[in-house]
């Protein structure tokens, strides 16, 4: 039970080192929003089952936990890339002229007047070849 | 209690990843690159307690995990609408 346990924890320690090192090399807020939520998410309950396998006695407070954080993880990455959404901060996409992730890294600005400018100007700029969302 | 080699191989992976996140974190262009390393370091953190207190072998550590699960789910909720800016 002791090995069953310990290799669950790997596997999920493995799955959060994963989520981790996709959020330092995706190229766009939305990428890492989508590996660091999927990815963590997993390694998460698979850390808390491993858990449950070494202290068998704890399966009620740990499945309260792992219940939390399948309920609440895909709700907060929701609400921060539709926030992000409205603020004005358009997808990142690779095209074959050669836009870089320097391109991708646009401030975001913290009132709604100043994404609304920022909306309504986007068509007039030089991105004209971006998906509309 | 003592830990195994695959378990002290299971708590280096986890402080690497809250290593990474916290270099997202610092170098993030924008605040929202830096609000979704903070969501996800938070979700680490959660499973790091839980992890923390079958190290010791004290249950009241998973009380501790929970609290700190709905804080940085508020948290996140928060800064986001922050962010959002007022809709009217």
């Amino acid at each position: 039970m002791r090995l069953l346990g310990d290799l669950f924890l790997l596997l999920g320690a493995s799955f959060l080192l994963l989520g981790a090192i996709g959020l330092v090399r995706m190229p766009d807020v939305y990428n890492r929003i989508q590996t660091g939520t999927k990815a963590v998410t997993l390694g998460a309950l698979s850390v808390l089952l491993g858990i449950a396998l070494i202290q068998p006695g704890w399966w009620a407070k740990l499945l309260c936990i792992a219940g939390f954080i399948l309920f609440t993880n895909p709700v907060g990455s929701s609400t921060i890339a539709r926030a992000l959404f409205i603020a004005g901060v358009r997808p990142w996409q690779a095209r074959p002229g050669g836009r870089t992730a320097a391109d991708a890294k646009a401030r975001i600005p913290l009132s709604a007047a100043e994404g609304s400018a920022r909306r309504s100007a986007a068509p007039t700029a030089a991105l004209t070849d971006e998906g509309q969302g | 209690m003592s830990l195994t080699p695959l378990e002290f191989i299971a708590f280096g992976m986890i402080c690497l990843a809250l290593l990474l996140g916290l270099l997202r974190l610092l170098l993030g262009p924008s605040a929202g690159d830096r609000i979704v390393a903070a969501d996800t370091m938070s979700v680490t953190t959660t499973a790091t307690i839980a992890g923390l207190a079958a190290l010791l072998n004290t249950p009241l550590y998973l009380d501790v995990a929970m609290i700190f699960g709905v804080l940085s789910f508020v948290f996140v909720v928060a800064i986001a609408r922050t962010i959002e800016g007022d809709r009217e």
